[in-house]
């Protein structure tokens, strides 16, 4: 059997930076993720982010991932590649399934969680036709693997994934037929929508798609308007000539091995649904089991990072390589930025949510922990 | 279309209209518009970002504390170097001077587009929601590496369309 004294779950943003963190301190780090590249989405991240130089603004996300893992390799910290963490136990033993064949158990003293959120699906007729996929995908083609999901694209949700995958759907060479929000505003930030409406993409707010044409691939998507209380508007129907469809409709934290542990979760909407608990130093009700990232409240890459780093010091400070009063400074720091990053009209919402899950104890458990 | 933005917004329509950009405190007012070469910042949501104010080597543009602050132009600082136009990851600030020439303006703003225009390429200008306003004329293509992959454009076109023209219509691959 394997020990660490620090297994982090998914080598994303808040997986690494927690990683980097927690090394730099001198923790014995294990990162274990079932992708064959560990940096998360950061690689297919190719705008350039905001924020403040101290969160790297200016900096496009894949050449933060690529940072990432330079800090990473030059730390010595391992890393479990393809390999998939399949149920935890809580005297914190880890199965772990590698390159889908061998079988693995690792002893952890604690445990970070950061493995993410996965993309919300929208039911409609036509859904499971080719050419029908999340807006995550159709980025993943894009700028990892250089492929063009389509040349006519529909987006469905006007958030930042929304604008941004359209935006580089436009930079990869194809057509954005229309951005359709089902709200009466539109989500994303402004920059982020001029962007690709100065590229020429209309966007068409209370309206959502009514069906997917075509019977083996997309060959079209009928578009219908939508009244104030969000019902269609019947003769408001329109054809929209795409053979792609992306959907955008928001994110759910990745949270199965935090219910499996037994740990409590609050319901917060505007954070994606049913997030760990979890206080101000990242951890759990369960102790010695952290969160990090979307899991802990889906935001974006830049608090994810910052979140990590809370987590690595702690997981730390816990594990006895920081005294109490060290572990205050520097959680207290990050905290400043993370505050910074979560104001404004955009940030004021999440601030707030996180600022509930803080407060309250406790919250809806599983009673079925392994 | 010649009728400068007359369209409800940006959270309806996805681009700031003429009054957003005009009520913002990155844009340099009717005094310093038309004077020489000089920014636009059309930042008209309280995001957390400040790249553009380190950027400008003359202090021009003021975010400071918090950093959700609209960024405040200058305008008697700004030379329209440029710099900012490619710092700011919102891809929100243009140059324009409409001192260029006689009868034409010139405008530099973000470009992230494959392929680029050359110099001398005539180009299709467009507003701010992507309708034709004129032709243009590309002037410069600068993708220098401090730009970290945002290439300005420089173009320049008719005076009477000053203000509309924002950015150029997308080339065909």
């Amino acid at each position: 059997m394997k020990k660490a004294e620090l297994v982090i779950v998914g080598g994303g943003p808040a997986g690494l930076s927690c990683a980097i963190e927690a090394a730099r301190l001198g923790a014995k780090v294990l990162v274990i993720d079932e992708n064959e590249r560990p940096g998360g989405q950061l690689f297919k991240q190719i705008h350039k982010f905001f924020g403040s130089r101290e969160h790297q603004a200016g900096v496009r996300g894949i050449d933060i991932g690529t940072k990432l893992l330079e800090e990473t390799a030059i730390l010595g910290i391992e890393v479990w590649l393809n390999s998939e963490v399949v149920g935890i136990s809580k005297d914190k033993h880890i199965w772990v399934v590698k390159d889908g064949k061998t079988s693995l158990k690792v002893e952890a003293d604690k445990i970070v969680l950061s493995t993410g959120a996965i993309e919300n699906s929208l039911n409609f007729p036509g859904w499971t036709l080719p050419g029908v996929m999340g807006a995550g995908a159709a980025q993943t083609m894009i700028n990892i693997h250089r492929v063009t999901p389509g040349d006519r694209v529909l987006m469905i949700g006007s958030g930042n994934v929304g604008v941004i995958v359209s935006y580089q759907l436009l930079q990869a060479g194809a057509e954005v037929a229309a951005i359709i929000e089902a709200a009466p505003r539109l989500g994303g930030y402004g920059v982020h929508t001029a962007k690709v409406r100065r590229a020429g993409v209309p966007f068409y707010i209370s309206h959502t798609i009514k069906r997917a044409l075509g019977t083996d691939r997309v060959e079209g998507a009928e578009i219908v308007a939508l009244d104030a209380k969000w019902q269609p508007i019947p003769g408001s129907e329109f054809i929209l000539d795409v053979d792609t469809i992306c959907v955008a409709t928001g994110l759910t934290p990745l949270a199965e091995l935090a219910w499996t542990l037994g740990c409590c979760f609050q319901f917060v909407p505007s954070l994606g649904g049913f997030v760990p608990d979890h206080d101000q130093y990242m951890e759990t009700t369960v102790p010695g089991i952290y969160v990090a990232g979307d899991i802990a409240g889906v935001e974006e890459a830049s608090t994810a990072m910052e979140e990590g780093r809370l987590a690595g010091i702690s997981a730390a400070a816990a594990l006895g390589y920081l005294s109490g009063e060290e572990r205050e400074r520097r959680c207290g720091e990050v905290w400043d930025r993370l505050n910074s990053l979560r104001s404004g009209p955009y940030g004021e919402g999440r601030r707030k949510a996180k600022e509930l899950i803080l407060s309250t104890e406790g919250g809806i458990a599983c009673d079925r922990a392994i | 279309m010649t009728v400068p933005s007359d369209h409800p917004g940006v959270k309806l329509s996805g681009a700031p209209n003429r009054e957003e950009v005009r009520n913002c405190p990155g844009y340099p007012g009717e005094e310093f518009a038309k004077k020489g070469p000089i920014v636009f910042i059309e930042c008209v949501e309280e995001i957390p970002c400040n790249p553009c104010e380190a950027s400008c080597p003359r202090g021009a543009i003021k975010v400071g504390k918090p950093i959700t602050n609209l960024p405040v132009l200058d305008a008697e600082k700004c030379i329209g170097c440029t710099m900012c136009v490619a710092a700011c990851p919102g891809l929100a600030i243009y140059v324009k001077d409409y001192t260029y020439s006689e009868t034409e303006a010139a405008i530099t703003f973000p470009y992230e587009y494959w392929p680029l225009p050359e110099k001398g390429q005539e180009v299709t200008l467009v507003d701010e929601m992507g309708e034709a306003v004129c032709q243009g004329k590309v002037l410069r293509v600068a993708n220098p590496k401090q730009y970290n992959h945002t290439p300005l454009v420089t173009a320049a076109y008719p005076k009477e369309f000053f203000e509309q023209v924002k950015s150029m219509r997308r080339l065909n691959k």
